[in-house]
């Protein structure tokens, strides 16, 4: 049994010495507001009900209303969360209805980000249901004139075990309310879970397979226009002029207005252009293609992916800044192997592309409804970008149709509050795919350069890796001239390799898109690279791929890169409580392996790849099976998942965020491209910019969990990055080939 | 202009452009929501909506194409839920984000309604019209198999 002491805010604040992320913990224990009423309220559906915290509410109706603060995306944390809660709270689970939180600092971290949902959350949420639990079993306490600690909280009641009286949670509300807070809360032993570690079903799946659920885009409010805008194919460039005459003739056409000039840095600022607002969608979409436009395309207008691309492979071709640095990286070595490694510029692609409804009253305050991975940082730049109080903005959170990092930023949503503001009425911003995919924020481009030294003997005395990728920090701030020490800690400087010289460097890369994150971050490229490499290296020593790869991460230790002069995040934990350890990497590696039958004999033509990595604190090992035939046809086969992240709330979201991340990460490792001429992205929808299909999905995805007690580690991300390089490890097993570029179909496989 | 047809069941009548967009017509004018824009180009499969009984891309259907037919959206497809497509969805919690579900639940019933127990490659070939970026596929082929257990 654990145990959680009740801090004020204000020991909070002197502790941390900040009011701002971690302010969670001192209002989920030292205050008892009402949640937000949305819509429908919840004192619409009871006459009375108590809020232990700002995540729970219980009404006289027996029913618990639990919030949930972070959005839903697919990975299936309105269930999840509620697991937590509930399980604590000894909630029975069909009285549990849950309600999506507004963005409000109330309720603590909401930036759905990171894999950060469970693993930065767990304890506050055990928090929320045990404090409740407790506020439950005081009320019947005091109900009854009987001590506490002779009660006993247990299917949705309390019970007293000496006079056999029981009283429900619906019964104890009229008793609780008013009382004060538990001074602290004892969680359950985990053999006395009963939700935690269960594979619920999800609990839209009735909206999700009826049509019901409702998403950003799907918001309709009285009198809406529907806008559509069209943006400067170039980031930073202006309208220099534009004539609105066809436009404005298009039936249902109601109004053309000229967006406010982008910003340099973007941020999440408005992006420019010219809006045309109609009626409905069509109008709005057949007005904007009757637009004509002058565009000064400005700073970015000859950015070419081609030329690009040349000048950072030399950049990572040359010596850059040290990030990490073990031993002599340069000392002669028996022999050496060297390679580079590129992977494009991709987008996140939500099958929903970005979308938001707002309307602004007559009051200038702002009501909003979007699909937003970040409703605190949205209502923030609402906010700003209308000039008002944030305390005047409500952002109201839908689902998401998938987000993959896309709608962490909501430059969207600033869009829709504004073109409210200048038009009066509600307004619907919708982007289009063409939108979704050339006015992103992209996933970096990348270049990177590997070199190891080999004794006589074969073993891997020396690792020299470059990075050289625009960063995300230029999104945020000027000058910013190439990556930075968080994102090389994603998937670089936690490098597992048992290797006696290491050094790692970045190398300069000006950005002229938005960079931004999608769904795993830099540890898409850096694992690619990385797991390719050692896959080579295999090779080179005539080894096998799976027990060189084994070899490679060494015998079980944990790494503090901070002892090799590397500033890394670890994901803004603790190594203490969140080790970087090289154990549970070899146990999913081995797992994999095995779960695939590695050593078994294969089809002609067919070939097993390997690769593990650990991201979002959390390690994934993938074994791919793939066949490729004379014209270059490449199957893959069955993809094989184990992952290691901690405790798990729901096995089943987790086995699906796994067979999404094989899919996710097959996608980018056959199709996903982006290139630009002018500044601009060439590609615009599925045609150009390809996604995985049910013809191209293998016919299995393998996935295992591994048991584990420790704290909870990320799950949304950590699949996708061993996906690629396990899939052109495979490819060089079937042909023999060695790929150090992405996506395949560049190299005439499809 | 008005188009008449019949949307779930019901008699409408829509005064839209007739080169709009059936899923226009749909979402912004009969306030259906549950079928999804996700290209307008007739790739993703999300807008699938059964017109006289045929799965068709409604983001690339001028509404006039409607006139006279009869409309079934995922709205429409059940009362309750509970057609085997939708119930052996949920059973195997096939939905992560659900955005697309709606297209590929109405593809899976057009394909169900033409082949009761499809094959792999039927599945495959039925199927491939409808992207989920989430990468539900191996589900949702499972599904599909359980539903036409059920049915047969």
């Amino acid at each position: 049994m654990s145990e959680l002491r009740k801090i004020s805010r204000r020991e909070f604040m002197k502790r941390t010495g900040k009011a701002g992320g971690g302010l969670v913990f001192a209002l989920t224990f030292a205050t008892a507001c009402q949640p937000d009423e949305l819509t429908v309220g919840p004192a619409a559906k009871a006459s009375s009900s108590v809020a232990p915290n700002v995540y729970v509410n219980i009404r006289n109706d027996g029913i618990v209303e639990i919030y949930c603060h972070r959005s839903e995306m697919g990975q299936g944390i309105r269930t999840s969360l509620p697991q937590v809660i509930a399980d604590e709270l000894e909630a029975d689970w069909d009285k549990v209805e849950v309600i999506q939180a507004i963005g409000h600092e109330k309720y603590g971290d909401q930036n759905t980000d990171g894999s950060t949902s469970i693993r930065n959350h767990f304890d506050l949420l055990r928090n929320a249901g045990a404090t409740a639990r407790d506020m439950m079993i005081a009320a019947a306490a005091t109900m009854w004139a009987v001590p506490a600690d002779e009660c006993v909280a247990r299917g949705h009641a309390v019970h007293h075990e000496g006079s056999g009286k029981s009283a429900s949670y619906g019964e104890l509300v009229e008793t609780a309310d008013g009382m004060p807070q538990p001074e602290s809360a004892t969680f359950k032993a985990r053999e006395d879970y009963r939700y935690i570690g269960k594979p619920m079903d999800t609990i839209d799946g009735l909206d999700f397979t009826t049509g019901r659920a409702m998403y950003g885009t799907d918001t309709v409010l009285p009198n809406m226009l529907y806008a559509s805008i069209e943006r400067c194919p170039a980031v930073g460039g202006t309208v220099t002029s534009f004539d609105d005459t066809a436009a404005r003739a298009v039936t249902g056409v109601v109004d053309v207005i000229k967006m406010p000039e982008p910003t340099s840095p973007p941020v999440f600022n408005i992006l420019g252009g010219v809006a045309v607002l109609a009626s409905n969608t069509w109008s709005a979409t057949e007005g904007r293609n009757a637009l004509e436009i002058e565009w000064d395309r400005g700073a970015n207008g000859e950015h070419e992916s081609k030329a690009y691309r040349e000048a950072l492979v030399a950049s990572a071709s040359a010596p850059g800044t040290t990030a990490l640095a073990r031993g002599d990286a340069d000392i002669d070595t028996h022999s050496q192997h060297e390679a580079v490694y590129y992977t494009p510029y991709l987008a996140q692609a939500p099958m929903e592309p970005p979308a938001a409804a707002a309307i602004v009253n007559d009051d200038g305050s702002c009501e909003v409804w979007a699909s937003t991975q970040d409703p605190q940082t949205a209502r923030a730049t609402v906010a700003a970008t209308l000039g008002i109080d944030k305390e005047q903005v409500t952002m109201n959170v839908t689902l998401l149709g998938g987000g993959f990092g896309r709608k962490s930023k909501p430059d969207f949503i600033a869009e829709a509050a504004w073109l409210a503001r200048e038009t009066g009425r509600p307004v619907m911003v919708a982007w289009s795919r063409e939108d979704d995919i050339r006015h992103g924020y992209f996933h970096s481009v990348a270049a990177q350069y590997f070199r190891a030294g080999m004794d006589a003997d074969g073993t891997t005395q020396s690792w020299l890796q470059r990075s050289s990728f625009p960063s995300i920090s230029s999104t945020f701030a000027p000058g910013v001239t190439g990556p930075s020490d968080n994102e090389l800690s994603l998937g670089a400087l936690d490098a597992p390799w048992n290797v006696p010289n290491m050094r790692i460097e970045t190398c300069d890369a000006e950005a002229h898109l938005r960079i931004g994150w999608l769904r795993s971050v830099c540890n898409v490229f850096h694992a690619f690279g990385a797991c390719g490499f050692v896959d080579e290296l295999a090779h080179v020593k005539g080894k096998d791929p799976k027990d060189h790869l084994l070899e490679i991460i060494g015998p079980a230790r944990k790494i503090d890169p901070a002892n090799d002069d590397a500033k890394y995040g670890n994901y803004g934990h603790e190594l203490a409580k969140h080790p970087v350890d090289t154990g549970r990497l070899s146990a999913v590696a081995a797992k994999a392996a095995d779960m695939a039958g590695w050593g078994r004999k294969l089809a002609e033509g067919h070939g097993l790849g390997i690769a593990a990595h650990r991201s979002f604190l959390s390690y994934v090992a993938v074994v791919a099976e793939v066949s490729v035939d004379e014209e270059g046809k490449l199957v893959v086969h069955e993809l094989w998942l184990a992952i290691d992240a901690g405790t798990v709330v729901n096995p089943d979201r987790v086995h699906s965020q796994l067979e999404g991340a094989g899919i996710f990460g097959m996608s980018l490792a056959m199709h996903g491209e982006l290139t630009t001429k002018n500044g601009a992205v060439v590609e615009g929808n599925f045609d150009s910019y390809p996604m995985i299909r049910m013809n191209e999905s293998p016919a299995e995805i393998h996935t295992h969990i591994m048991e584990s007690d420790a704290p909870p580690g990320g799950v949304g991300e950590p699949g996708v990055p061993p996906v690629a390089p396990a899939i052109v490890n495979a490819y060089f097993a079937a042909s023999g080939k060695r790929i150090r570029e992405l996506p395949l179909r560049n190299a005439g496989l499809t | 202009m008005a188009i008449e047809f019949e949307l779930n069941g019901e008699s409408v009548s829509l005064d839209v452009d007739a080169a709009m967009p059936l899923l226009w017509a749909i979402r912004d004018v009969a306030g259906l929501t549950g079928t999804k824009y996700g290209c307008g180009k007739a790739l993703c499969g999300s807008c699938t909506v059964h017109v006289d009984g045929q799965p068709m891309r409604s983001c690339v259907v001028p509404a006039s194409v409607a006139e006279g037919a009869k409309v079934t959206t995922i709205e429409g497809l059940t009362e309750d839920g509970d057609h085997p497509v939708q119930v052996a969805w949920r059973e195997l919690n096939v939905a992560q984000c659900g955005y697309c579900q709606s297209g590929q639940i109405m593809s899976a019933v057009a394909l169900l309604e033409r082949i009761p127990n499809p094959s792999d490659a039927d599945i495959d070939e039925a199927m491939s019209g409808n992207i989920c970026r989430c990468g539900t596929y191996t589900r949702i082929r499972k599904a599909i198999h359980r539903a036409a257990g059920e049915k047969s």
